[in-house]
């Protein structure tokens, strides 16, 4: 059977999904964004929700996601949109509302936001993209940059005197009352890709039967930030990031 | 024994050559192509196609969801 | 008689302007607030806790974790197409600039009141006028404005409640009502307005189809952001932005004139102050001075055209504010010259007598 005789629509076994639409994402080359922008859209496709489905983009690489999933979004001020979340999620209760955050949206500006809405238990999906870097203003130091990283405010290397230390607030979330499913995971092959969708579809199923606030972080890559290529960036995360931020559920109720 | 055969297909457009489905591949079916598309990147193409066995692992990691897989049982 | 008709006949009752913003809001339709406590206007949220709405009309209310984030749980629920607003005081109105801009500049209707209290800084918690320059010339980064309402009486703290949300849903921008602390505190009797229901989502698809309520598959996703990277769409919104708020100073401004007919000489003030010159007005009248006052409701759009007729009238003007002369730079303005524009204020959380004001007109225009 040639190639061209396998491609053909009965023997589909994976294409892209319509909530994602055709505009090519600016990411650059081998972004983590991109994946988990395609599995949000998978899960809102396989929950048929993409017409109750309201996303909250942040400021940051991300701020422009709204232009990829095809589904009603906010874009909200740097930090705050777990605050857009809050009210989105009060005022349309059958609605699913989440957030898509970086480590500086989500970790640095937006801290009170993100640590009182999982407080409160608001029923809202955050998903937290950690690549422990400033990806949109060019690779500047961001509350999860590893101790001895470099960035480009901390060009040799964060130090804790100088800069403090690195923040795990994916950890400070799952001590909150609020918050029912934190949990964090990676995109970096196929095993965890899976494992990151399966994390993602409970946090949208939790907060549609109001168990309160879901966190995935994801721990990503930038690879221009970290002057890596895609695959290496992937080796580097593994190596690096892991040790620091290990991928595990931290709470499950 | 019946075989699995796969093929797969890149939006030759929207890929940025980034790689990953390349170091994905269990069967080294990909790689990147030495021309460009009209944006300037080398996308990724099939080189050995008799080795897919359409498992996806390339389309799970592609970020630009550029990958289409169909397999079939021969 | 049934419950509505109950509750839409008009009763007289005796309150702070605080509560009577808190109990309009229920009134009007309003579908959430978000806020948190701040001196002189915290009654606002503690009346709505009290009256607990989600119980009879749906209202959410949420106390939040700061003024940032009230605004911005405003500008969440506005961009829902929901009938939203915050309240603070000065300090806490600064925190919320931020997100006003980004409202305004993703042109989202709500609702802002500023309770305002003497500054800069902590300051005191006395009032004060000194959030003008604040209020009617942006507040936060970039070319915008608000629709600026200036209530003078604890009846206009219920009426401009549900008139800031109608002009906001007319013209898709946020609107302030800038009160003040004496404003906010005092009780006078005011007539609550009539119930009027929360809007369906049905409703709301219909009036606000650019509401972000879930996208479904007849139309394409709605987007409510107030990013263009491209600078010619940026230039757009801005002319956009500019069209409307020209709009807006053509057909809503609104002001108050006591004793002008025959004024000699024009006070401007608006608010508590407003009240202060209307007795000072009365008391020169008294004397004999043919004095008259302007009493801008609307801040912005500012009554340009009626002060500018009274340029060509009278002799003279004085402005009396509670803060250091911010108001009367648009006075003189408008009046560019043709007559002299004195100022008289008092700053930190002093509300000036009539007396005082009585002999600044004297000194200052009448001479």
């Amino acid at each position: 059977m040639t190639t061209n005789e396998i491609i053909s629509p009965e023997n589909l076994v994976y294409t892209k999904t319509k909530v994602l639409n055709d505009t090519p994402m600016h990411y650059c080359p081998g972004c983590s964004h991109g994946v988990v922008h395609k599995l949000i859209a998978e899960i809102i496709e396989e929950m048929d929700f993409q017409d109750k489905t309201i996303g909250i983009a942040p400021v940051g690489c991300a701020v422009f996601a709204y232009k990829y999933l095809d589904i009603d979004w906010q874009q909200a001020a740097h930090g705050r949109a777990p605050a857009l979340a809050t009210a989105v999620k009060r005022l349309l209760p059958d609605r699913l509302v989440f957030t898509y955050q970086g480590d500086g949206d989500l970790a640095a500006i937006g801290t009170a936001e993100t640590i009182h809405a999982a407080n409160r238990g608001e029923n809202i999906a955050i998903i937290f993209i950690n690549n422990g870097i400033y990806g949109m203003t060019g690779g500047q130091m961001a509350p999860t940059t590893l101790l001895g990283m470099k960035s480009s405010t901390s060009p040799n290397g964060r130090t804790a005197p100088l800069n403090g230390n690195p923040l795990d607030i994916t950890k400070l979330l799952a001590q909150l009352e609020g918050t029912c499913y934190v949990t964090r995971q990676s995109v970096h092959n196929v095993a965890s890709v899976r494992k990151t969708k399966k994390a993602i579809r409970k946090a949208f199923e939790n907060s549609m039967e109001g168990k309160g606030t879901s966190v995935v972080e994801v721990v990503s890559t930038c690879n221009s930030g970290w002057k890596l290529s895609p695959a290496a960036s992937n080796d580097w995360m593994v190596e690096n990031m892991f040790p620091a931020y290990p991928i595990c559920d931290l709470k499950d109720l | 024994m019946a075989k699995i055969k796969g093929a797969v297909v890149v939006n030759i457009e929207r890929c940025k050559g980034c790689n990953l489905c390349v170091v994905a591949c269990p069967s080294n079916v990909l790689a990147l192509n030495k021309e460009a598309n009209s944006k300037g990147y080398n996308y990724s193409i099939m080189v050995d196609p008799d080795s897919c066995v359409g498992c996806a692992a390339c389309a799970y990691v592609c970020p630009d969801a550029c990958i289409t897989v169909y397999k079939v049982r021969v | 008689m049934n419950d509505s008709k109950k509750q839409n006949i008009e009763e007289v009752r005796l309150m702070k302007g605080n509560e009577a913003i808190a109990h309009a809001a229920v009134r009007c339709g309003c579908d959430g607030y978000f806020g948190y406590p701040i001196t002189p206007q915290s009654e606002i949220m503690e009346t709505l806790m009290e009256l607990e709405p989600w119980n009879t009309t749906g209202m959410v209310v949420l106390q939040a974790e700061s003024e940032t984030s009230s605004i911005n749980m405003v500008y969440g629920g506005a961009g829902c197409g929901k009938r939203t607003m915050t309240s603070s005081s000065s300090p806490g109105v600064s925190l919320m600039q931020e997100g006003i801009s980004y409202i305004a500049c993703a042109e989202l209707p709500c609702l802002i009141v500023n309770v305002m209290r003497g500054g800069p800084g902590l300051g005191t918690i006395q009032p004060s006028q000194a959030d003008y320059y604040q209020s009617v010339k942006g507040g936060g980064h970039g070319d915008y404005k608000l629709i600026t309402l200036a209530p003078a009486s604890v009846q206009e703290m219920a009426d401009h409640t549900v008139l800031a949300f109608d002009l906001a849903f007319k013209y898709c921008t946020p609107a302030l009502i800038l009160a003040d602390g004496v404003i906010g505190q005092m009780m006078e009797k005011v007539v609550l307005p009539p119930f009027q229901p929360r809007l369906t989502e049905e409703e709301i698809r219909e009036k606000y189809p650019w509401a972000t309520l879930g996208k479904p598959s007849s139309r394409k996703p709605n987007i409510i952001t107030s990013l263009s990277l491209e600078a010619e769409e940026m230039e757009t919104i801005n002319l956009r932005l500019q069209r409307k708020y020209r709009e807006i100073e053509k057909n809503e401004v609104l002001f108050e004139e006591f004793s002008c007919e025959d004024a000699e000489y024009l006070v401007v003030a608006f608010g508590t102050t407003a009240r202060v010159c209307q007795k000072a007005v009365e008391m020169a009248r008294a004397e004999g001075i043919k004095a008259g006052l302007l009493r801008p409701i609307t801040l912005f759009p500012f009554p340009t055209i009626a002060i500018s007729n009274y340029a060509d009238k009278v002799k003279g003007m004085l402005t009396v504010e509670m803060s250091a002369g911010q108001m009367i730079d648009d006075v003189k303005l408008v009046v560019n010259g043709r007559v002299p524009v004195q100022f008289y204020g008092r700053m930190g959380g002093i509300v000036p007598s009539p007396d005082e004001v009585l002999k600044a007109l004297k000194e200052k225009v009448v001479k």
